[in-house]
């Protein structure tokens, strides 16, 4: 058991002391920070919005014109000036704006909004949206329909959506929840890949560097393999904690310096509220691991048995299909099903349950499923360890032989 | 030291070695040679436990083989190297450690080899930057670090440059000295021969011949000598103590292969031969390991 602690220490040691390792840890928290950055430049550009406007009617009908409500910042106000006279005036007053409505202004493109600056898309949507209900309002009144009565029935239906549980009715954000899955679903599917592929490197790299005898030689092969697989692991977990603890960091420093009155981190989580987050990023971790486990050793068994890294990719595809596939559903069919028999069998089959279950996660999906999946997944990456170990002991002493399906399962079946 | 008792390993499709048994005293150098394919890095992987054998048995220093003997076991595969971007005294370290010393123990015990062989400023270097022969001399230090009772080198000087092959050839004569029993592996009978003290030939996965290297090259003695000498070349007629096996003539000398009549010494050739010529050269041909190996080989065949 020393000797495995030795290899962990070595496998993380040396992970974690690489540039590459630095630099992703910064990267992520640098890009959160670009985000801020980039958030509050929007918002400084787009602030001159809020500087009132003084939108000048010109109305050649008269039935606008004592009409309009002053917004916040859209005030109106009548001129009766002709058009001429007012755009020559217009000049002096650049944030001013002239709305001007001629006698025919139902028929397309009459009226006219002139502004020195480009006239923002809300003040236009304002105007429009005003104008509109001004016109119908008049309408109605010279069709002789009461307009007072008409308002009374109108409904103004929007839904609430609640679900009832046992600690009460709870509001649930569908579209929240939506991309809480999603973004689970990537991130575990990303991480089982990247750290996978770090096992299998490191195994091939052992193998192609002649190393591998001198090291079995005073430990076992499965010594080996799981000091390298643990290893790995816990370079994940310090990546993943470096990132929540530097991006949580980075925000409230963005809040601090930004001044932005909606950062969109702290924005994002407020609504989360709703959402059991700790409970996830708890699942989200117990998935993480023993995905990891399951699919590590086997992404070790193939880096044993090739020469070089390039003759991975034909063992890599299939062993990744289920993971690509689960993944390519869940954001279109498993996020909109959480529910759906597809999407229970899937969280129970190993090779597919950390994706299938990160997505169902926010949906709160039974107990009972959830201790299924879960412990199933405890099976697979033991049952998984020990197909890829007894692969592994074969392959890391076998050079110059082409690998392939056929010849893993020989080796499979090697006495020791 | 090693009793290696009827080891049988098969390997799906082949059988690598079919009841081999062997006897390693005390502080021998043993060579265990045989043609590329023959079983004997097989047998050296039985012995260093990383693969099991079908059946037989091993014991070491007189306890059945088992997990305490990797510490006592100093082991460079044929194919050996080291992990590139590590720095080489790190790296020595860990491998010294895995075999069960301690941190400090391994340090110091680097720093006086690092000093022996001359290469105290390589601590912090990584193993991409080191030369081949450098990398050579680490992995040499790597093997012996935690002082094994039994170090085991399969094909050693293949890839050594000869600076190096000559230089860990004294080490470990001085090893050895010190008490180490030394296992050889190789195909290159040749280049072990004068190190050893006792051999075992394997061939096709069974041990053709093996014992101390003086009694098997003494009992392939045919007492065929060889002479050389200078002078009116003689003409033998039969009448001479001996067979002539052939003759050649060079510049000013004639070389001669004999093979003693029976009850005659070297001595009666002598004899024979000085009244007629001026002698240079007489000398008994003893055959090689590699000859013996060639002609144990037809035998059997």
């Amino acid at each position: 058991m020393n000797k495995v602690f030795l290899i962990i220490q070595r496998e993380y040691i040396s992970r974690v002391r690489k540039k590459a390792f630095l630099v992703t840890v910064f990267l992520v928290p640098a890009l959160v920070l670009a985000m801020y950055a980039v958030m509050y430049l929007i918002y400084k550009n787009t602030s001159d919005l809020n500087t009132a406007r003084t939108v000048k009617v010109i109305d050649e009908t008269g039935s606008f014109i004592q009409k309009f409500k002053d917004k916040k910042d859209i005030k109106f106000q009548n001129i009766k000036q002709p058009l001429a006279a007012a755009r020559k005036d217009l000049k002096q007053h650049p944030d001013d704006l002239i709305l001007y409505i001629p006698a025919n202004y139902g028929a397309k493109d009459t009226v006219q909004v002139l502004s020195t600056k480009k006239p923002s898309m809300r003040v236009n949507i304002e105007i429009e949206r005003q104008m509109n209900d001004i016109a119908t309002n008049n309408n109605m009144i010279a069709k002789g329909i009461d307009t007072a009565t008409l308002r009374n029935i109108q409904s103004d239906i929007s839904i609430n959506a609640k679900e009832v549980t046992d600690k009460g009715d709870k509001d649930s954000d569908i579209t929240t929840l939506y991309y809480v899955g999603v973004a689970g679903a990537i991130l575990i599917y990303l991480s089982l890949i990247i750290y996978g592929g770090q096992v299998m490197r490191g195994v091939a790299e052992e193998k192609s560097n002649r190393i591998i005898e001198v090291i079995v030689s005073s430990v076992k092969p499965f010594q080996l393999m799981l000091g390298k697989i643990i290893g790995v692991a816990l370079v994940s977990l310090t990546q993943f904690i470096l990132w929540i603890i530097l991006s949580i960091a980075v925000s409230f420093i963005a809040n601090k310096y930004f001044n932005a009155p909606q950062s969109p981190m702290l924005g994002f989580l407020s609504t989360m509220k709703t959402i059991p987050l700790g409970q996830i990023v708890g699942y989200f971790l117990f998935y993480f691991l023993s995905g990891f486990l399951l699919y590590s050793a086997l992404f070790a068994a193939v880096g044993s048995a090739v020469d070089s890294e390039t003759e991975t990719q034909q063992f890599m595809f299939p062993i990744t299909l289920p993971l690509l596939f689960t993944y390519l559903i869940s954001v279109t069919f498993l996020a909109q099903n959480p529910d759906s028999s597809l999407a229970f069998w899937l969280s129970v089959i190993p090779f597919t349950a950390p994706v299938a279950m990160m997505v169902r996660m926010p949906f709160d999906p039974p107990g009972w499923q959830l201790a299924i999946s879960m412990s199933m997944m405890v099976i697979g990456f033991i049952f998984t360890t020990w197909i890829a170990a007894r692969i592994y002991r074969v392959g890391i002493l076998m050079y110059g032989k082409k690998a392939s399906f056929g010849e893993l399962v020989k080796w499979f079946f090697y006495k020791e | 030291m090693l009793s290696i008792r009827n080891i049988v390993k098969q390997y799906a499709g082949h059988t690598a070695l079919s009841g081999v048994s062997l006897e390693i005293a005390d502080g021998q150098i043993f060579g265990l040679l045989g043609p590329n394919g023959a079983g004997k890095t097989s047998l050296i992987r039985i012995i260093n436990q990383i693969t099991a054998p079908d059946s037989g048995e091993i014991y070491f220093a007189g306890e059945k083989l088992n997990q305490s003997h990797i510490e006592r076991i100093g082991y460079m595969p044929e194919e050996r190297g080291l992990y590139k971007k590590m720095e080489i005294g790190e790296q020595i370290v860990y491998l010294a450690r895995l075999k069960g010393l301690s941190h400090a123990e391994a340090t110091r015990r680097i720093k006086y080899w690092f000093e022996k062989l001359q290469i105290e400023n390589w601590w912090n270097k990584k193993v991409e930057e080191l030369s081949k022969g450098m990398q050579q001399k680490a992995q040499f230090i790597a093997t012996v670090l935690h002082e094994p009772d039994l170090i085991i080198l399969d094909e050693p000087f293949s890839g050594f440059d000869p600076v190096n092959a000559d230089l860990i050839k004294n080490e470990i004569l001085e090893l050895n000295s010190k008490g180490a029993t030394i296992l050889f592996s190789t195909h290159r009978m040749e280049s072990v021969e004068e190190l050893c003290d006792s051999i075992a030939l394997i061939n096709k996965s069974k041990k053709i011949l093996d014992g101390r290297i003086r009694d098997i090259r003494n009992s392939y003695r045919s007492n065929t000598y060889l002479i050389e000498y200078t002078g009116q070349k003689i003409d033998f007629t039969g009448q001479q103590p001996f067979t002539l096996l052939d003759e050649i003539a060079t510049e000013n000398s004639y070389t001669i292969r004999i093979k003693l009549n029976e009850g005659i010494t070297s001595n009666d050739v002598l004899q024979y031969l000085i009244p007629q010529v001026h002698i240079n050269l007489l000398q008994e041909v003893i055959p090689s390991v590699n000859e013996i190996f060639i002609q144990k080989v037809n035998q059997i065949s």
